[in-house]
């Protein structure tokens, strides 16, 4: 482990810092979440309840359709996040800045977790009001807990296969194609964890009668697959800005 | 020969007694088309080396060799006395390309671009308002987004992140398109002014009589390769070497 060693120094975090606060000065200014990321989630929200057209249905499958909608909307955020680098040869100058890819990874995925934070605590509303759900009290720090945890795998993955496509010709179609698929432990986990915490019922089966501690092992694989990626995008970003 | 002065870097410090760029039958491909096919060339330091030659000659490859960005895959090359096959990484930080593109972030302003270029490389506030300055970009159109500027003011702006990120070797691709009368004279001052701090400068361009006038030497990229000039051809006759 020396390499990661190594890697996780002062030099690090202050170019996680310079990044992250750049990128959210960008949406400052574009504001992209608010004018078309949220619209977006809050479409695809409002399609599946048109599409089920059934109270009861929508209430069950609201805590799928909370992290389907945030993870189709990470799709348009990574592409936003890393369209700006190559828009006018950015990705070149870091590059040739010699700038520590470390801590772009970091802050990029710092930046978009902060954007997807937001982008959930709007989309937790609609669930709410759309979706007539509700969080049971003793569920409110499982809900917390798998929401951080699940932002930070999605945006630790996103930074990572964003950078792989960010050269690639086609990337716009590349994006979901790679990601989706990696992705699925969390929309799985996630949603897990929420059923338990909204305590609606994921099937009339096996997790009929769902109890709040039956969550917190999916939590267990977030964090693990938080860990993962992020110490593969600490150490994979160098090499994959190379070939970009 | 002049020395080249010591590059900084973060635990060493020695000096190099070797040029600032040495190429030596160098190789490097795009895609399958051998961009450089066996290119050989020297710069010293405080040199401004004018690269000229048509479209597709290889200057463009050879700027981005030289700042690191396209793999060497044959002969030998140094940049700032680091090989560039297996030491790339520790040039970068004192390589500063300014390419077709100018690397800045539209919805950023002047000010903010710079001040983050300048910041990735450890530049302070007077030093980011110093190269703001340098090319009248501060007062009011400091605060304009990148997105919003003439494509001279675009490039007054990447020539200000440049400055600000005080590199040492400067790697220029066709500088002077885009910018206006005004802007071409502030560039060339602004070439000198680095040269004078003891950076040394490759230029690409097709605007031979103006970058003539900038050069200390000139050579020819064409077919891959690069061909020095006779000294009657290199224009300034500041004693331009071969």
């Amino acid at each position: 482990m020396p390499a990661l060693t190594a890697a996780v120094g002062s030099d690090m975090w202050r170019t996680a810092r310079l990044v992250a606060a750049k990128d959210l000065g960008i949406e400052w200014r574009s504001r992209q979440v608010t004018n078309q990321v949220l619209p977006f989630a809050g479409l695809t929200l409002v399609l599946f309840a048109f599409a089920l057209d059934r109270d009861d249905i929508t209430a069950r499958v609201a805590p799928g359709l909370f992290w389907l909608a945030t993870t189709f909307s990470l799709i348009v955020l990574v592409q936003r996040t890393f369209a700006v680098e190559t828009a006018d040869g950015a990705l070149d100058t870091l590059r040739v800045a010699g700038v520590d890819p470390a801590g772009i990874y970091l802050g990029k995925a710092l930046a978009l977790a902060a954007q997807l934070v937001v982008l959930e605590a709007l989309l937790l509303v609609g669930v709410i009001v759309f979706y007539a759900s509700h969080i049971r009290p003793a569920g409110i720090v499982l809900v917390i807990v798998t929401a951080f945890l699940a932002t930070s795998g999605l945006a630790f993955v996103g930074t990572l296969y964003g950078g792989l496509a960010a050269g690639a010709k086609g990337r716009e179609t590349l994006l979901p194609l790679l990601l989706l698929p990696v992705v699925a432990p969390v929309l799985i986990g996630a949603t897990r964890a929420f059923e338990a915490a909204f305590g609606t019922r994921g099937g009339e089966g096996i997790r009929a009668g769902v109890e709040i501690s039956d969550g917190w092992p999916w939590v267990g694989m977030l964090a693990i697959f938080a860990a993962v990626f992020g110490a593969a995008g600490v150490l994979a970003f160098g090499p994959l800005l190379e070939e970009a | 020969m002049s020395p080249v002065e010591p590059v900084p870097a973060p635990s060493t410090s020695f000096a190099i007694a070797a040029p600032v760029v040495a190429l030596r039958h160098v190789v490097a491909v795009l895609g399958r088309f051998p961009a450089l096919a066996g290119a050989s060339l020297e710069v010293q330091v405080g040199e401004v080396l004018l690269l000229k030659g048509p479209n597709g000659a290889g200057k463009t490859t050879l700027l981005r060799l030289c700042a690191g960005l396209v793999p060497l895959v044959r002969g030998e090359a140094e940049v700032l006395g680091h090989n560039l096959r297996t030491d790339r990484a520790a040039i970068r930080p004192h390589v500063g390309l300014l390419g077709h593109q100018n690397g800045l972030y539209a919805d950023l302003s002047v000010r903010e671009n710079v001040r983050f270029w300048g910041r990735t490389a450890g530049a302070s506030d007077g030093e980011i308002n110093a190269a703001l300055t340098q090319l009248g970009l501060d007062g009011r159109l400091a605060t304009v987004p990148a997105g919003r500027l003439s494509a001279g003011q675009r490039r007054r702006t990447a020539l200000a992140c440049l400055i600000a990120r005080r590199a040492r070797l400067w790697l220029l691709d066709e500088p002077h398109a885009g910018l206006d009368a005004d802007g071409r004279d502030l560039l060339d001052d602004v070439i000198r002014r680095a040269v004078g701090a003891g950076a040394t400068v490759l230029v690409a361009s097709h605007e031979l009589e103006r970058a003539k006038a900038l050069a200390t030497r000139i050579v020819t990229v064409a077919g891959g390769l690069v061909h020095n000039e006779s000294p009657d051809d290199a224009g300034a006759d500041r004693g331009g070497r071969v």
